[in-house]
């Protein structure tokens, strides 16, 4: 599929998972497309975000709710000029809350849920277990859209040392949960019958000796425990890991990549934009966040700022035909014209090195979209309406 | 306003922050202005990145710390070749060959355990540090380019929070060491490195209450990253205001040419993405007492060495040496 804009892409498809790494402004981003969505197209839009920025939260009416998705009132819609054509509803991940909701619903009995789920160890690895937070993410995902209260959903993905851990997650968790690692650690335990009883084979003898030498045997007990609890779960958890994974490489999902002009999340994004083409995912549109008018590089604009710096006295003379308190001051003025020559100068380095970096970019995906440096910060609905019409106003096809 | 001893007189200085803020960037600049002055560097990255080399136009490190600029050594930390040397030095299981599956399970286990994998870390950075502080290595100053702010506790809590889980063994008797180590104020501290923009501010203000609240550790400074210059004063700002009027810019493109108001616009832009950093910074020193660095936004098109000695540079005048 080809899509000429933000729009028609939004139209085509029921999925769109916003990623790059951290400080692109991936938040904003996906938040301002489902706004683009809400407010082009019919139906409704979901922006499922991870952690946003307290002030986003509000805005978007997020504040201290836990998985429940809100919508966000057509009025703060209406407010910003934007004209509502579907609904905008909004919802934040609680980690450890999904993780509950999980293990709930592939308990066989509350009983057992509740072993698992007062665990000390299950904290542990459901809070600190980075990974967790990559495919709990996922699992969400895959939660709402199989829920069919949506016509599209855009999330937020996790801040992760590397953007493309995500994408792995459920198969990582389905690989753990059904794999070999597992077994080593809970055979020994299950052989032996009672707990407590260890019976080593082969194969898993020269890791319980390391192991236990660094961590001791009960706590390696602890641990098997734990999983061995876990274990009427396993064929739910491969199932609906695999599921998620199936719904990722789904073409109703698509990737928007998120970077600033930067050398290093440019190319953390060119890696992504890669990693996603080589696993058959779509990959929908590159956005460029926070990017320096391109104005900045007109010559015009050098020649002036150059004029302002070298002539500054002689300018700050003529200005004084203008009757104006503020220019009557000629060192003032001309000081303030030097600096406004200096500032552009010193801009328009960083917009060309911005722009070298533009047309290093290879291989992109078919919509590219441009949002400026704002002004301000953005952390109120208005502020992603600003986001959202540049989304839509600047495609270069 | 700082309590405790100067930045570079510590043995052991931890950067963290949001991703993104410049880490690297600072702890490498760190090693480069102590190297300057005579000191012997061992540069720790812990991210898989291995970032820390190219701060100096090298190529990427590994777990054998390299010469990567005159007195400054780099290494990566990586859990398979932390643990091989843990078995080997602590424990004295000599391990051969690749760890392979061994690795995974043992990787697995650690990661589900509080503090095992962040144990191996931290441990093997403090390790140096005990050694050169007994004379066994010669390092002046460690350096680590640390884990993220979402990780930073939990890494540097590791010590603390394994000796809770794990009743006896090894493990347990080597991990006091480590903990007592990183709370002496004379030896570590952590620095946490922002930007003058809303998320890495707020996460900033966090972290230095959870390190207050959950760690023993010392807080050393907090760096900001990218801050942009001040324009104009604010008599400076009417006049600049006046520039923008019709008949002042008509003036202006008539003698300097059409390019006028891009250069005016340039100038609009970078006095408002100021005055929003500046909102931010006003909320950072309003809630944290800690020294601030201030690192000047660089309008270069360099980056590598060239970024690592301006910063550096930059650092040095904050830290008035």
């Amino acid at each position: 599929m080809k899509a000429a804009d933000l729009e028609e892409l939004l139209a085509a498809k029921e999925i769109v998972v916003c990623c790059g790494s951290g400080g692109v402004g991936k938040t904003s981003i996906a938040a301002a497309t489902a706004l683009v969505a809400a407010t082009r197209l019919p139906g409704r839009v979901l922006v499922l975000t991870i952690d946003p920025a307290r002030r986003l939260a509000t805005a978007l009416g997020l504040d201290g709710i836990g998985n429940v998705a809100h919508q966000v009132p057509p009025s703060v819609l209406a407010a910003t000029g934007l004209e509502p054509r579907g609904e905008l509803w909004a919802a934040m991940l609680d980690t450890k809350q999904s993780w509950d909701e999980l293990v709930l619903a592939h308990s066989r009995d509350e009983e057992s849920a509740y072993r698992i789920l007062d665990n000390r160890l299950y904290h542990s690895l459901t809070s600190r277990f980075v990974q967790s937070h990559d495919y709990i993410a996922m699992e969400r995902l895959y939660e709402l859209h199989s829920g069919g209260d949506y016509d599209l959903i855009v999330v937020d993905t996790p801040p992760t040392r590397n953007a493309i851990d995500f994408l792995d997650a459920p198969a990582r968790m389905a690989e753990f949960f059904a794999g070999r690692l597992l077994r080593w650690l809970t055979l020994p335990y299950r052989v032996g019958g009672k707990r407590g009883t260890r019976v080593l084979n082969v194969a898993s003898r020269p890791f319980y000796q390391v192991a236990d030498r660094v961590l001791g045997s009960k706590f390696l007990e602890d641990i098997a425990g734990f999983f061995l609890n876990f274990q009427p779960m396993y064929e739910g958890f491969v199932e609906r890991a695999t599921a998620v994974q199936a719904l990722l490489s789904d073409r109703r999902t698509t990737f928007a990549v998120v970077t600033t002009l930067e050398a290093a999340p440019l190319h953390e994004a060119e890696r992504f934009c890669d990693e996603l083409r080589t696993r058959g995912f779509h990959l929908g549109a590159l956005v460029l966040n926070m990017t320096l008018p391109a104005s900045l590089l007109s010559r015009d604009g050098a020649s002036a700022a150059d004029a302002l710096v070298s002539r500054s006295a002689e300018l700050a003379g003529a200005l004084g035909e203008i009757d104006d308190e503020a220019l009557s001051d000629h060192d003032r003025t001309a000081r303030v014209l030097r600096t406004v020559g200096e500032s552009f100068r010193n801009f328009a380095v960083v917009a060309k090195r911005e722009a070298e970096l533009r047309t290093e970019l290879q291989r992109v995906p078919d919509v590219v979209l441009d949002v400026p440096s704002l002004a301000r910060d953005v952390g109120d609905v208005s502020g992603l309406a600003e986001i959202a019409r540049h989304l839509v106003g600047t495609i270069s096809a | 306003m700082g309590a405790g001893p100067a930045l570079l007189d510590r043995r052991l200085l931890f950067f963290t922050g949001k991703g993104g803020v410049g880490k690297s960037t600072m702890a490498a600049a760190c090693a480069l202005l102590a190297a300057e002055r005579g000191k012997r560097v061992l540069l720790v990255g812990v991210d898989a990145k291995g970032d820390v080399a190219a701060q100096f136009e090298r190529p990427a490190v590994g777990f054998t710390p390299r010469e990567v600029h005159p007195g400054v050594f780099a290494m990566a930390l990586d859990t398979e070749a932390s643990l091989r040397e843990y078995l080997r030095l602590q424990l004295r299981i000599p391990v051969f060959g690749r760890l392979g599956p061994l690795a995974r399970v043992f990787d697995f286990v650690a990661t589900a355990a509080p503090g095992v994998k962040e144990i191996l870390t931290v441990g093997k950075v403090c390790w140096e540090v005990r050694e050169s502080i007994a004379g066994r290595a010669a390092w002046d100053l460690v350096v680590v380019d640390a884990a993220a702010t979402g990780h930073i506790v939990a890494q540097l809590g590791a010590a603390d929070a394994i000796s809770e889980l794990v009743d006896v063994g090894p493990v347990r008797a080597q991990t006091a060491w480590v903990a007592d180590l990183l709370a002496d104020p004379a030896v570590s501290a952590v620095n946490v490195v922002t930007t003058p923009e809303e998320m890495p501010v707020a996460e900033t203000i966090e972290l230095v209450a959870r390190v207050r609240s959950d760690l023993r550790v010392a807080l050393g400074a907090v760096v900001v990253n990218r801050v942009l210059p001040e324009l104009f004063t604010h008599a400076d700002e009417a006049t600049f205001a006046a520039l923008r009027h019709d008949g002042a810019t008509a003036v202006l493109e008539r003698e300097a040419g059409s390019g006028v108001r891009a250069v005016l616009d340039g100038a609009s832009l970078a006095v408002s993405l100021r005055r929003t950093r500046a909102e931010h910074l006003a909320h950072l020193r309003a809630e944290v007492d800690l020294p601030m660095l201030y690192v000047p936004y660089l309008f270069v098109r360099a980056h590598g060495l060239r970024v690592t000695r301006m910063v550096a540079a930059s650092l040095e005048a904050e830290l008035g040496l």
